[in-house]
């Protein structure tokens, strides 16, 4: 007889419902430093994250979203729960984003991630106006040091709020789409989205 | 670096609330379970980063038990042994959580903490009282126990 033949085990039902009860209280406790869920979009599956702050973290599945959490747990705290529901504001208006509905996020934001210039450079992305495009050179300029080009890139690439803080907009000179975190295809998914959206407004 | 808790959840969720099950039974499990990730998650940032999880995990959820049966008597409700739903696993699991209910405490406990919570029967005897020895008997003598009142136990062998 081993350990596990002594004893049943538990259904994932019950679990699943504990685990939601856990996250409720843990988050009316204060105790929820990072709530995540993921949504799934037409650029695949999205990890959202947030503090009691604001929205923290967007990731792509291609940014592997286990290690996303991992790096959550050590630059944030390990106090990281799996929490739909504190999301809710999040996932419906990614939602009416995707369905050409929205042209702006209007969510709090904690942005303790980003630092110094990558920091002014995320938070000068909303400057670009939806459908629109600025090359990293502008972007730079738009950062207050023109001469960062190499810089801008390093930090859209680096952005902790992909599509919320659009990085997609900011393009190659020569207006070919350029690299981005969540794959090329991604990036064209939401230009083409956003240029569609624009035309028809 | 320490994982996400949510992580420490998925892994250790089911074993913890075996443990409770057994200690607690059924109809409180599900409180214990509560208060013990609820603690842990509250201790959880000041935790050794080479800290064994589980057995931290199992001496958090005796605390937690004895505080449920403390509050249970308390109340002097009376404690029905009834599932919330009408599902055949948890019939068949009912039949079990009984015939463990009927063990003397320590049996319990010890059977609890070092069959489903993995402690070995040094930690388990620092958690309960006593020695290793005598802790190492109560579960055997638990365990006797069950095989007679329970005998589906040894039908389910693998």
């Amino acid at each position: 007889m081993t350990d596990d033949d002594l004893f049943p085990s538990v259904d994932a039902d019950t679990l699943t419902r504990l685990h939601g009860e856990l996250a409720a209280r843990a988050a009316a406790d204060g105790l929820l430093d990072v709530a995540y869920r993921t949504v799934e979009t037409p650029v695949g599956r999205l990890l959202l994250a947030r503090t009691p702050a604001g929205l923290v973290r967007v990731a792509f599945a291609v940014q592997d979203h286990d290690a996303v959490l991992a790096a959550l747990a050590s630059a944030v705290s390990p106090r990281v729960l799996e929490a739909p529901r504190q999301l809710d504001d999040v996932a419906r208006q990614l939602d009416e984003y995707f369905a050409g509905r929205r042209t702006t996020f209007d969510l709090p934001l904690d942005l303790q991630l980003p630092r110094g210039f990558r920091r002014d450079v995320v938070l000068h992305l909303p400057d670009i106006a939806y459908g629109h495009t600025a090359s990293y050179a502008e972007m730079a300029g738009l950062a207050g040091s023109p001469r960062a080009v190499r810089a801008v890139g390093t930090a859209c690439a680096l952005n902790p709020l992909p599509v919320v803080l659009p990085c997609h907009r900011v393009v190659r000179s020569d207006g070919s789409p350029g690299q981005y975190a969540g794959g090329a295809a991604a990036k064209l998914t939401l230009l083409d989205l956003e240029t569609r959206v624009g035309v028809a407004a | 670096m320490k994982e996400p808790f949510d992580r420490v959840v998925s892994v250790h969720g089911a074993t913890v609330l075996r443990v409770c099950r057994a200690v607690v039974g059924p109809v409180d499990a599900d409180d214990a379970w509560s208060e013990t990730f609820l603690a842990a998650l509250r201790a959880y940032p000041d935790l050794p980063a080479d800290a064994n999880v589980e057995a931290w995990l199992v001496t958090i959820a005796h605390r937690k038990a004895i505080d449920v049966v403390r509050r249970a008597s308390r109340h002097a409700l009376p404690v029905a042994e009834v599932p919330d739903r009408p599902v055949e696993v948890a019939g068949r699991d009912l039949d079990l959580w009984s015939a463990v209910a009927a063990l003397p405490t320590k049996q319990r406990t010890v059977l609890a903490y070092h069959h489903l919570g993995g402690l070995p029967y040094d930690d388990v005897a620092a958690l309960v009282g006593g020695t290793a020895a005598a802790a190492r008997r109560a579960a055997a003598d638990g365990v006797a126990t069950l095989r007679r009142t329970y005998p589906a136990i040894d039908q389910e062998e693998r």
